[in-house]
């Protein structure tokens, strides 16, 4: 069981109280069913293509993972060495779960999967990643896809 | 992650998403979360357990039929096999035999005789998991496992080795240098079959090997290196991102 209160010091108290942005407003956006809905991943793991440039610190951009990339071009740029890597390195699901998300699709339970998903690299502070995050949401709804799932590392 | 699923929401995406530090996300409030009990790094809790996968990935997308919120935050209160196995004691050990590890490893050509004994322990394991697994994390640095030995080991000897590409500054090599370097140990280690947790791994890597070792060597070098070039990220690099903080006590038991 790993939970905050499991983890050493300094990690601890640094991850506990990492300053996070306030917002005035609170967005909800509703949908339909599941079974409708064309979903799309966003990860916060620096992955990238290994031909891509690399990601840098503080820059707040993101890379394009094609859905149909295969999983041995895929590569993670992290700058932090205080995560685990060794399960993305046994199995891409584990921090992608492209296969896992395919599956919903094929037995109906979502409607489709999205054309592109998309990676950032965390420990940045994210109002940097603003405005490429609403970039990338007009690339998403291009795509017709309604509904992202995001998943840190 | 919770910052961009306001970003999203206000463009008119619906978002859910896996919180791992569950107060970033209570702070954060983002529309809609799912917090799992699993270590950083493993979102989905489980490498190649696609029922364990799926598990979580059905809860959170769950959250998206809710009509509560706009704040909703649960719980999945499931641990990770791993999590649950080394709970139970059962500890997971590198079934790979090194060569014993000497106590004092002094100088970088020790350190390559080490690494390159290591290395020739592992080629074949790491052979065996990239073709099972029909892909490998190295690639970054640019760097063959061997070229990567040889490049530490050159620091560890008080010379400043050339770098493969002019892409990358020497702070950026060598931190690439150092992730697929841990790549090729972890993923040759995690060849045969077995639940593994990263600490499991990490306690292996820096406590029992002789890359492990050299990157303690490493640190004190790569610090006075960016003070001498005014090297920002090298003294990132140096400081925070060569040793994990969870393994940084280990340089006061090599220095009892």
């Amino acid at each position: 069981m790993v939970r905050l209160a499991d983890l050493d010091e300094p990690e601890r108290s640094h991850l506990g109280t990492i300053p996070c942005p306030d917002f005035d407003t609170q967005p909800w956006v509703a949908g339909g069913p599941l079974s409708e809905r064309r979903i799309a991943m966003v990860s916060t793991a620096a992955l990238q293509h290994r031909n891509d440039n690399p990601f840098l610190i503080g820059t707040g951009d993101y890379r394009v993972i094609a859905d149909d990339t295969p999983d041995k071009d895929l590569v993670m740029g992290h700058i932090s060495t205080n995560f685990d890597r060794s399960g993305f390195e046994q199995d891409l699901n584990v921090v992608l779960p492209r296969d896992r998300l395919h599956e919903l699709a094929e037995a109906g339970e979502i409607g489709s999967v999205g054309k592109y998903h998309y990676a950032f690299m965390g420990s940045t502070d994210p109002m940097q990643m603003e405005d490429a995050a609403r970039a990338m949401a007009g690339h998403l709804k291009a795509d017709g896809v309604d509904t992202v799932f995001l998943l840190p590392v | 992650m919770g910052g961009l699923a306001h970003f999203l929401e206000d463009e008119g995406l619906a978002t859910t998403q896996i919180s791992l530090i569950r107060p970033q996300t209570e702070n954060t409030k983002p529309p809609r979360a799912l917090w799992v009990p699993f270590e950083l790094g493993r979102p989905m809790g489980a490498p190649n357990d696609a029922a364990f996968q799926t598990k979580v990935l059905r809860a959170a997308l769950a959250l998206l039929e809710s009509d509560q919120g706009p704040v909703l935050l649960a719980d999945f209160d499931e641990d990770a096999p791993a999590d649950t196995a080394a709970q139970d004691g059962e500890g997971w050990f590198c079934p790979i035999s090194l060569p014993p590890l000497e106590k004092d490893i002094t100088a970088g050509g020790g350190y390559k005789a080490a690494m390159e004994a290591e290395i020739g322990g592992l080629s074949t394991w790491y052979d065996i998991a990239l073709r099972e697994r029909g892909r490998t994390t190295m690639g970054l640095s640019g760097m063959t496992i061997n070229q990567i030995a040889d490049f530490i080991c050159d620091f560890l000897d008080g010379e400043v080795p050339e770098k493969p590409s002019e892409d990358l500054t020497l702070a950026q090599t060598m931190k690439y240098a150092v992730e697929d370097l841990k790549a090729y140990y972890r993923e040759a280690a995690s060849a045969q079959p077995g639940h593994n947790t990263g600490r499991q791994m990490n306690n292996w890597f820096y406590g029992q090997t002789a890359a492990g070792k050299a990157l303690y060597a490493l640190w004190p070098i790569a610090d006075k290196l960016a003070k001498e070039r005014d090297d920002s990220f090298m003294k990132t690099f140096a400081n925070v991102l060569l040793i994990p903080s969870s393994q940084k006590y280990r340089v006061a038991e090599q220095e009892a």
